[in-house]
């Protein structure tokens, strides 16, 4: 890992530099009280003064809608078009936090288990993550809880934390990082060997330890506490959309005559229909069985799988949650 | 304990299986399911309570068997009316209680009461809905068409409209048909619009005017804002007042012989 | 203006069977020429079109859309017509408020003798289209699938 210090001037002609290579920025953008990601032509676009995006960048990697494939019929010959690498354009995701950029880990995890997703993996290796350490956190927050923290650099390429100055002290993490940073390679400086990052971090309280959930979690299916939390859950699907881990999806057909699309979109564990069946049986008919599986799936069926857990603490569930689901109370209640 | 918790512990204690209400939350008070007497102290009801409990009503894995309170707000209690009308739900089983302006807690006895009680409280938008329609029809065809394709392109299909209406009570919903797939069941800006298009359409001389949609929308789409216009536009022409249910049908289920006529041919 | 008149509109009609299918096939069987741009699509009752259908219309390519029946007092099941009559106030409204050219969609009675009605709606709707150009403006979004593709 390599340290830098870039003046504000420096981001300016560096943030000119990314654009200029033809790469495609996604930045947070605001969009009246909501900060999203977007493509932006611009430093200025670029939000400031919000605690977090409503939505994750998982769509960079894992788009919202994909296709899969697409078919022509013509004369009784049917052609397949084949997913096209080459039509994935080089992204970077500039001024993420480290919650998001930790949660592409999971992600891959989940993408490589057992087959590898060539979609995800083009995506991936064309995409480069410039996340910015956290100043400010809100109640919401809780990644110290979950192994992570406003200065954790693991999954970012590059992070950048934010000076008074108007600039920010650099780390170089991973080699995608270092040829992002040689497309403008005069902007950075040496580093400040005066300054510590961690003065400029957010203080984010740690609210239960993660073995004692997962302890907990071993023991728990059939307890009532499901039905308990779960009551005022609408069954709606922001909660997985916004979070940067989910990656259940559902894979549909747009057929138009004689031609037509695979289609892979994000789907959710929350939706009734999630686990119905053709024969009608639902194996998680009601509510609480569904947020039971939320809760287990990212805090002990991923650890015991995959070694990993789904959750990076960016709290973007509870937020977007329209009758305050708050999984950190929920998970705080769990082992009181 | 406030007296609101305390009138939940009388109802808990006269037999009730649940007392339906809210307690405070991270930045609004939030649905809260009372089924204990210990549990009545978290009960609030005060302005700052906007949920509309009403979408609970229609879920019976939740009401149980037994007789349920409900505190409800002005819009449950239009929802209340309305989804009676619409026979989903049974009056003798629900004890629905108000807070009225008077700060005094009013139980109704009768759908008749509820009625009553809500010709007293007029329909009315609020500032910012006022200014956005402003906004919106100062627009022409084409830049309303943009700024509605532009706010549906940010649409990611969770269905928090949906979740959030306790009008939308269908056990199988129009997005669940695939033969044919009315709703496109990924996300993209036209097929967006359709979904809102078709959610509105079903909510003509239903809806009535809580905004629990547009507040339910995680990336902040105003979607409330286009039913509570229909209802607007449309209540002297159907007759429609949310709240008065219709006693002989709903809007889009009856008609008039002289219903107007004036944009056909 | 001059690509409009080399452009042929594509205009789907939405038509009840008992009355304005019927008032079609007496425009045919009177020979009276109309516009040729008009595709039929038959209901038994205009009370049983559904909304969804105008807007995938629209979505695969019409640039105008015609929905006819019996006159009221006249369907041929008695109320069908009243209920779509309804059901189209509230639609041509909301269509308006999201901003949908509602000039493209022509709502109309037209009974089983109204041969010359028919022929004289084809028409002028077809001239009012070739005016407006085709409706591209929706077209293009229908070709979206992308959220970005919007943005630009």
């Amino acid at each position: 890992m390599e340290k830098r210090y870039i003046s504000k001037e420096g981001l300016s002609r560096w943030f000119k530099a990314l654009l200029a290579g033809g790469k495609r920025v996604y930045a947070p953008v605001r969009n009246n009280d909501k900060v999203d990601f977007k493509p932006v032509r611009s430093l200025d676009e670029v939000a400031d003064d919000y605690v977090q995006t409503t939505q994750s960048a998982k769509s960079t990697v894992f788009p919202r809608a994909e296709v899969l494939f697409s078919y022509q019929k013509e004369n009784g010959i049917t052609t397949l078009n084949d997913f096209d690498p080459a039509t994935v354009p080089e992204t970077v995701v500039w001024k993420i936090h480290p919650c998001d950029a930790v949660g592409f880990i999971p992600l891959s995890q989940i993408f490589n288990e057992g087959y590898e997703d060539i979609l995800y993996k083009t995506h991936l290796e064309k995409t480069t993550l410039v996340s910015f350490s956290c100043s400010h956190a809100d109640s919401f927050c809780f990644c110290t809880s979950v192994q992570g923290g406003p200065g954790e650099t693991t999954g970012s390429d590059i992070q950048l934390t934010s000076l008074p100055d108007g600039g920010a002290l650099v780390e170089i993490l991973t080699p995608k990082g270092e040829a992002l940073v040689q497309l403008s390679a005069e902007s950075f400086e040496a580093p400040k060997e005066d300054e510590d990052k961690a003065q400029y971090l957010a203080d984010v309280p740690i609210y239960f330890q993660l073995d004692e959930i997962r302890n907990k979690l071993k023991d728990a299916f059939n307890s009532d506490i499901w039905k308990k939390q779960s009551e005022r859950c609408l069954g709606c699907g922001a909660c997985a959309f916004v979070c940067p881990t989910c990656a259940c999806f559902d894979i549909q057909e747009n057929p138009k005559g004689s031609q037509g699309q695979r289609i892979r979109c994000w789907d959710s564990c929350g939706f009734s229909l999630f686990t119905q069946h053709t024969s009608g049986h639902n194996p998680r008919a009601v509510q609480s069985q569904r947020w039971r599986q939320r809760i287990l799936h990212k805090f002990s069926y991923m650890p015991d799988r995959i070694n990993i857990f789904g959750c990076t603490g960016c709290g973007r569930c509870s937020r977007a949650c329209p009758v305050d689901m708050n999984i950190r109370e929920h998970l705080t209640s769990l082992v009181k | 304990m406030n007296k609101i918790a305390e009138k939940a512990v009388a109802l808990l204690q006269e037999g009730h299986t649940l007392v339906l209400g809210y307690e405070e939350g991270d930045r609004a008070p939030r649905p809260f399911f009372c089924r204990q007497a210990e549990e009545a102290q978290h009960l609030v009801l005060d302005e700052r309570c906007t949920a509309n409990l009403a979408v609970y009503l229609t879920k019976p894995e939740l009401m149980g068997k037994g007789r349920v309170a409900v505190f409800a707000i002005t819009s449950s209690l239009r929802a209340i009316a309305q989804l009676t009308a619409e026979n989903q739900l049974q009056l003798e089983n629900l004890t629905i209680l108000t807070l009225t302006a008077e700060q005094e807690i009013k139980t109704f006895a009768t759908l008749e009461e509820i009625r009553s009680y809500l010709s007293e409280v007029p329909y009315e938008l609020s500032d910012t809905e006022k200014a956005l329609d402003e906004k919106l029809s100062a627009m022409t065809r084409e830049e309303r068409w943009k700024y509605w394709i532009n706010e549906f392109s940010r649409c990611i299909k969770c269905y928090a409209c949906r979740a959030a209406c306790p009008m939308c009570y269908c056990t199988r919903c129009i997005t669940e048909v695939n033969r044919p797939q009315w709703i496109s069941p990924w996300p993209s800006p036209l097929p967006n619009m359709e979904w809102q298009i078709n959610r509105v359409m079903h909510l003509v001389g239903r809806c009535i005017g809580c905004g629990a949609c547009g507040r339910a929308c995680p990336v902040g789409i105003p979607v409330d804002y286009l039913s509570k216009k229909m209802l607007q536009d449309l209540s002297e022409e159907f007759g429609y007042v949310p709240g008065q249910a219709m006693q002989d049908g709903n809007a889009l289920s009856t008609f008039k012989p002289d219903d107007k006529e004036n944009f056909i041919h | 203006m001059d690509e409009n008149s080399e452009f042929e509109p594509n205009i789907v009609a939405f038509v009840c069977n008992w009355c304005t299918y019927a008032g079609a096939d007496l425009t045919g069987t009177s020979r009276l020429k109309y516009a040729t741009n008009v595709k039929i699509v038959r209901f038994p009752c205009t009370g049983r079109i559904d909304f969804m259908l105008l807007l995938k219309a629209f979505a695969g390519g019409a640039d105008g859309i015609i929905v006819s029946g019996c006159h009221p007092n006249d369907c041929h099941y008695t109320s069908g017509n009243f209920h779509a009559r309804r059901r189209w106030m509230a639609l041509h409204n909301l269509l308006e408020l999201v901003g949908i050219d509602v000039r493209r969609v022509r709502y109309s009675w037209v009974s089983a003798a109204e041969g010359a009605k028919w022929a004289d709606l084809v028409n002028s709707t077809v001239a009012d289209i070739r005016r407006f150009g085709p409706y591209t403006e929706y077209q293009n979004v229908a070709k979206q699938l992308e959220m970005e593709d919007s943005h630009e």
